[in-house]
């Protein structure tokens, strides 16, 4: 097992720096450079901008500086100047995951026991609520959702703070409208896992041992239904953590999505592959965690 | 002499459970029914001499009457017209979208988690790398390197195929992991060593016996793929991939509807009933597959 999990991790870092060479490709097909916008400078200067980032340089010169800025952490943004890309994402890379952690929870308190509701009480009044809550969490988009939210809680009933980042109270509209989603996903994936384990010999054996109910859910057949749950959590977990430019901007949160999306279209490479290569570091490690946590869920799954 | 024991195979079973089930049913029902209206609506509004792009401009933005159901959008337009077009747009992206994810998706899946080992690997850490490529910067380079107008298939424009090529490049990647995580438990189990042991072929074990055991995840999970593939859909055309003006889809009705939503309610209440509607019914439709499909349930 240690062997494993050393071997996945000493793969991250190739793999990581193969993303960062198909992302800078990318940046280079996609028309227009980072100081297009930029009009009326005089040739020079735009010169002298594009020779310090050089622009003006062979495929492999400037991959390579952007490779070895990133990895002491002293590449510049393009876009913002004055602040390094490690500045900028370390700043928003907090605020994000914290929003995203408190989504993830919600999501998963709620997904989970919703989930588990609706296959103990299998086509009953029960399933339907929670089946239907979580599908207006799925089709509702996030644009319409927030808004709505606000209006309830914030503006209607003044519970709430409409928008802003400090302090928790205005981290549970944002964390809500941006978690229920997630929480839809894993209540329909918990249900249908637990359907089809509830079923089996092992849970009958729980329950002919005279088993409390509470003991037979959570100590065996959860176990064993929330293999994809899980599967699903890997990647989401990592989306979540980095931010969404839709949450962003309804709330007004200072977060790491916004910066992502704005660099992509102004072209601000050093930032776009600086958030890539973090992002895709992050999703590695979190599907490894999952092919961990398989092992543990079910001890027969074996990993090489 | 007694008659030979006539097996019944999954999908008899299955139809069979199916046809029990009455809200699946009624669920499937009403589906067929948006689609109807989705598909032929049109035709009759031709004969009103209304389509998804026909103004009037004085009449402005109305709210529903008898002549306009669904009401109108500012530009005079009919919203139930175009909430009709809209529909054939998002159906045929969802079944696209839905019908790619399942096949590549629990193929990939499948085969990864069975054959294991360094195929395995690396298999699902092409998935990690497709999964952390910048999706954003992907669709403009998409767009810059081909124009709109170099595909033409039947009056579909190329962009609006460029966005199923699109769509359909992820929408595959969480299926696949999520079956694979299933094959790679399933494996193991006491029934695919007995398949095993009396001879069954590799590939017959995979797809006959432990891919159907994924199916509840499997349909769970793309029936909750389609309103999210509805919206992405949305989101690649206002980025300029996809239909445009004067066309419509439920997601880009949707979301103009969401802009207007405190001063035309209607905007964003009938195509937006419309498709949760439809939403709601694919899930139950769903569910009742799901139910109806599952190998542990009782034979009766």
């Amino acid at each position: 097992m240690t062997g494993f999990i050393t071997k996945r991790l000493l793969a991250i870092l190739p793999l990581v720096v193969l993303l960062a060479a198909v992302t800078f490709t990318l940046l280079q097909l996609a028309p227009g450079g980072p100081f297009d916008a930029e009009r009326n400078f005089p040739p020079e200067i735009q010169r002298q901008l594009e020779a310090r980032f050089q622009l003006d340089q062979p495929w492999h010169v400037q991959f390579g500086m952007y490779l070895r800025g990133l990895a002491d952490g002293t590449l510049p943004s393009m876009k913002r100047p004055g602040l390094t890309v490690g500045e900028l994402i370390s700043s928003s890379f907090p605020v994000s995951a914290a929003l995203g952690s408190l989504s993830l929870a919600f999501a998963l308190v709620v997904g989970v026991s919703s989930g588990i509701i609706g296959a103990i009480r299998q086509n009953s009044v029960w399933d339907w609520t929670t089946m239907s809550i979580a599908l207006v969490g799925i089709s509702v988009p996030n644009f319409v959702l927030g808004p709505v939210l606000v209006g309830i809680f914030a503006l209607g009933l003044g519970w709430l703070p409409p928008a802003r980042w400090d302090g928790l109270s205005t981290m549970i509209l944002p964390s809500v409208t941006l978690g229920l989603a997630y929480a839809a996903y894993i209540a329909r994936l918990t249900r249908a896992g637990m359907l089809e384990v509830i079923r089996t010999d092992y849970i009958r054996t729980a329950r002919a041992k005279g088993l409390t109910e509470r003991a037979i859910v959570f100590g065996h057949a959860l176990r064993g239904a929330i293999l994809p749950v899980v599967t699903f959590l890997g990647p989401a977990t990592a989306r979540i953590l980095t931010g969404t430019v839709v949450i962003e901007k309804i709330f007004q949160v200072p977060g790491l999505g916004y910066y992502f999306v704005q660099s992509a279209l102004d072209r601000d490479y050093s930032m776009v592959l600086g958030v890539v290569c973090f992002y895709s570091a992050l999703l590695m490690l979190m599907n490894l965690a999952v092919d961990v946590a398989y092992t543990w869920l079910d001890p027969r799954v074996k990993l090489s | 002499m007694n008659a030979p024991v006539q097996g019944s195979s999954l999908w008899q079973d299955a139809w069979r459970r199916l046809k029990r089930n009455r809200v699946a049913l009624v669920s499937g029902v009403v589906v067929l029914a948006i689609g109807v209206f989705c598909v032929l609506g049109p035709l009759v509004a031709g004969l009103f001499g209304l389509d998804y792009a026909s103004q009037d401009i004085p009449l402005g933005a109305t709210a529903p009457t008898l002549a306009h159901p669904f009401g109108t959008d500012v530009l005079g337009r009919d919203v139930m017209v175009r909430t009709m077009h809209g529909g054939r747009v998002s159906l045929l992206v969802a079944a696209v979208a839905t019908a790619v994810s399942l096949l590549v998706g629990t193929t990939y899946g499948a085969i990864s988690g069975f054959v294991g080992g360094r195929v395995d690997n690396a298999m699902m850490r092409f998935v990690d790398l497709a999964m952390s490529t910048p999706y954003l910067l992907l669709v403009i380079v998409l767009m810059a390197l081909i124009p709109p107008t170099a595909i033409q298939v039947g009056d579909l424009d190329g962009s609006f195929i460029l966005m199923f090529a699109a769509l359909g490049l992820v929408s595959w990647l969480t299926l696949s992991r999520i079956v694979r995580g299933q094959v790679l438990s399933l494996k193991e189990r006491e029934f695919v060593e007995a398949a095993r042991a009396i001879g069954v072929p590799p590939l017959r074990i995979l797809f006959r016996h432990i891919v159907p055991n994924t199916l509840g995840p499997v349909i769970v999970y793309s029936t909750l793929t389609i309103p999210s593939v509805m919206l992405s859909e949305a989101f690649l055309s206002f980025l300029g991939l996809g239909i445009r003006e004067p066309q419509a889809s439920w997601g880009t009705l949707v979301n103009d509807g969401a802009n207007a939503m405190a001063v035309y309610p209607w905007l964003l209440a009938f195509p937006g009933g419309v498709m949760t509607l439809t939403l709601f019914c694919l899930n139950f439709l769903g569910d009742g597959l799901r139910d109806a499909l599952d190998p542990s349930a009782s034979k009766s």
